[in-house]
């Protein structure tokens, strides 16, 4: 184990990955001679050379589409969108090609593809630079989705991801780029998709999240706790496939649930989650499963703005107070 | 239309008596049976969805693909049965494709648009027009970067032209090609038509050639009709992409005889005079007469292989009819991995 921060990890893991596979290459715009814009493959040009680290033209279907076809013929491309905001040029690539080649060729070719880059509202982007994409890219049958909340699954899952036969969109959280945490250092440390982990144990209510929310919701849960409302935290990590398994298990102590996500609030990640928990645990519940999201606006500028827009902690307390009928 | 104003860059020496330009008329009098039997069974209710035929064109498919080496990689976008057919895709199992049966290259997931068979080089069958461009091109950057001498041939129609995906491919390719790292022919098959829409509507440039060489791919036009010509064109140029490493373009100009798709009944957008024209230059023909000049082949000849393909043919679908239809749990099988 070591401390690094959740950037690092990242790094870390497409490094060793590029160590163990030679037909691992990644592929980006300025993530060569430039270095990336968030230096997550600094200095890779220069270890593995301009065929593995392919700097492209600002063409997102053009790389999406292309790392289709070098992982249709065996290679393991690793694909960096600036911000995954861009992967809306490529959707096409990425939705009709790459999540289906397999089903309409009758399982005649693996695609394994990773589609990764920062996500998520913080740090004054506005409108066309802080989306969220898990709903968007969860919709569809073929993708993996995968949006880490440490820098341990960050790694782990992304060399999970590196090493699948499938595509998978790696939802990295902008804003946690700089977070520490200890991080296995052995190289084959993986974290396999479609396991949820219970991030916090508590006995009153159940708060699911992933990725940045997921921080939002534990900070959240220790205010709470100082009230005496012990939350138990579900961290789901991937969200196709998705393991509510443990949130199912833990709704049943609690009979109580509140879902946080940073994505607007109609047909959002929090909407599947929260309709799922009413299927499958309906007879636990004692009130509605409230949902916490961010408010239905383009991410407007001026940072007063921005911070009314995101989800916020006293969002989470009151939305737990209100399962629980107090105030 | 204006008429393709072309010189066959191929000579008609002895050497076009040789066998194999037999066999390539025989495979092209077959994939004719074959498209107008498809056509027949969409009628008839036994195919399903889109049905887009390619008679009228196949010159083009068995030009090129007649040139290739065997462990060669073809793209292609929904008007696929003969690329695949050529490839050497079993007929029984496309027709079983498009019938939606188990035994289908697909297993009947894909259908018409979807054809795939990866053991004869066949890498698709899509139906984004223009999207699997990038893919293709991707394909040919991973035979490179093994190191290996195999070649990409990507087949799109003139319409592709004008999706985003396409120039991202082609500007890409471009300057993969300069490192060698780009062995693909891409094959514009200008049929003159996007779906309804003629050239001259809807590309700004009509001269489809010159378009790519904005991004550094040569490029030349093609009598697509004559596969004496096409074949010329394509041993030249899959050699050279193979020895470079860079992307090579081939403007197939040619007309298909039939509708865009099986629905495509009252054809608004051209005439019947304008259609039974172009039949004058039917590839087959054209062949058969070349054929008949400078190695003698009789009717006779001619009509014995018709009768062979249209056995072969009843046979596929014989094949494809008495095929069972997917189980139930294939509904769930090929989404992701397993």
């Amino acid at each position: 184990m070591s401390e690094k921060s959740y950037r690092d990890a990242i790094r870390e893991a497409m490094i060793q990955e590029m160590d163990r596979n030679d037909g691992v290459v990644v592929m980006g715009e300025d993530i060569g001679v430039y270095e990336g814009t968030f230096r997550i493959t600094a200095g890779m040009l220069k270890k593995y050379g301009a065929k593995r680290v392919i700097d492209t033209p600002i063409s997102e279907a053009g790389m999406a589409g292309t790392a289709v076809g070098m992982a249709m013929l065996g290679l393991h491309p690793i694909v960096e969108m600036m911000t995954m905001n861009f992967s809306i040029v490529a959707a096409d690539q990425i939705l009709n090609h790459a999540a289906k080649v397999r089903y309409f060729s009758g399982g005649q070719v693996d695609v394994p593809v990773v589609i990764r880059g920062p996500q998520g509202a913080g740090v004054q982007l506005s409108a066309q630079h802080s989306q969220s994409f898990e709903s968007f890219y969860g919709h569809f049958p073929g993708l993996t989705v995968a949006a880490p909340a440490t820098p341990a699954d960050a790694k782990g899952m992304l060399k999970s991801a590196i090493r699948g036969r499938d595509p998978v969109i790696f939802l990295e959280s902008a804003a946690l780029y700089g977070m520490k945490g200890e991080v296995p250092d052995d190289a084959d440390f993986t974290v396999p998709f479609g396991q949820s982990r219970v991030a916090r144990e508590g006995n009153d209510v159940t708060i699911v999240s992933y990725s940045r929310m997921l921080q939002l919701s534990l900070t959240a849960a220790e205010r709470l706790a100082q009230e005496g409302i012990e939350a138990e935290v579900v961290d789901l990590r991937t969200l196709r496939p998705l393991d509510l398994q443990p949130a199912y298990a833990s709704v049943a102590r609690t009979h109580r649930c509140v879902v946080v996500q940073e994505q607007w609030k109609p047909f959002g990640a929090a909407a599947e989650i929260a309709a799922s928990i009413t299927e499958n645990a309906f007879d636990e519940l004692d009130a509605p499963v409230e949902r916490v999201t961010g408010e239905d606006v383009p991410m407007p500028y001026a940072r007063n703005l921005e911070l009314l827009a995101t989800p916020h902690e006293d969002q989470v307390i009151a939305a737990v107070k209100r399962t629980m009928y107090r105030s | 239309m204006a008429k393709p104003k072309m010189e066959s860059t191929a000579t008609l020496d002895p050497a076009a008596c040789a066998p194999e330009w037999i066999d390539i008329l025989r495979r092209m009098i077959f994939v004719r049976r074959f498209e107008e039997t498809t056509e027949r069974e969409f009628r008839r209710g036994k195919i399903g969805g889109y049905l887009h035929v390619y008679i009228g064109q196949e010159a083009v498919a068995a030009g090129i693909i007649s040139a290739l080496q065997k462990d060669d990689i073809v793209f292609s976008g929904y008007r696929d049965h003969a690329q695949a057919l050529m490839l050497g895709s079993d007929p029984n199992r496309v027709m079983a494709e498009l019938f939606g049966k188990a035994t289908g290259v697909s297993k009947g997931k894909g259908g018409s648009m979807h054809l795939f068979d990866v053991e004869h080089g066949f890498y698709g069958g899509y139906g984004i027009v223009g999207g699997h461009v990038t893919l293709a091109a991707g394909s040919a950057y991973a035979l490179r970067y093994r190191e290996t001498d195999r070649i990409t041939v990507c087949y799109f129609g003139d319409g592709a032209m004008n999706i985003g995906s396409f120039h991202e491919a082609m500007n890409m390719t471009g300057l993969w090609g300069r490192d060698g790292m780009a062995p693909i022919v891409f094959v514009i098959e200008n049929n003159g038509y996007a779906m309804g829409t003629s050239v001259e509507r809807h590309s700004a440039l009509p001269d489809l050639a010159a378009r790519v060489r904005a991004y550094n791919i040569p490029s030349e036009k093609v009598d697509g009709q004559d596969v004496f010509a096409v074949r010329g064109v394509a041993d030249r140029v899959v050699r050279q992409v193979r020895e470079t490493g860079k992307p090579y373009c081939i403007e197939a100009v040619t007309y298909r005889f039939s509708g865009h798709g099986a629905a495509d009944i009252l054809q608004p957008y051209r005439s019947k005079d304008e259609v039974e024209e172009h039949k004058h230059r039917d590839p087959i023909v054209i062949l058969r007469n070349r054929l008949a000049e400078v190695c003698g082949l009789t009717d006779d000849d001619v009509k014995k292989m018709e009768a062979e393909a249209a056995e072969r043919v009843a046979a596929a679908v014989k094949f494809a009819e008495e095929s069972p239809a997917p189980e139930p749990d294939e509904l769930y099988r090929d989404v992701v991995s397993e």
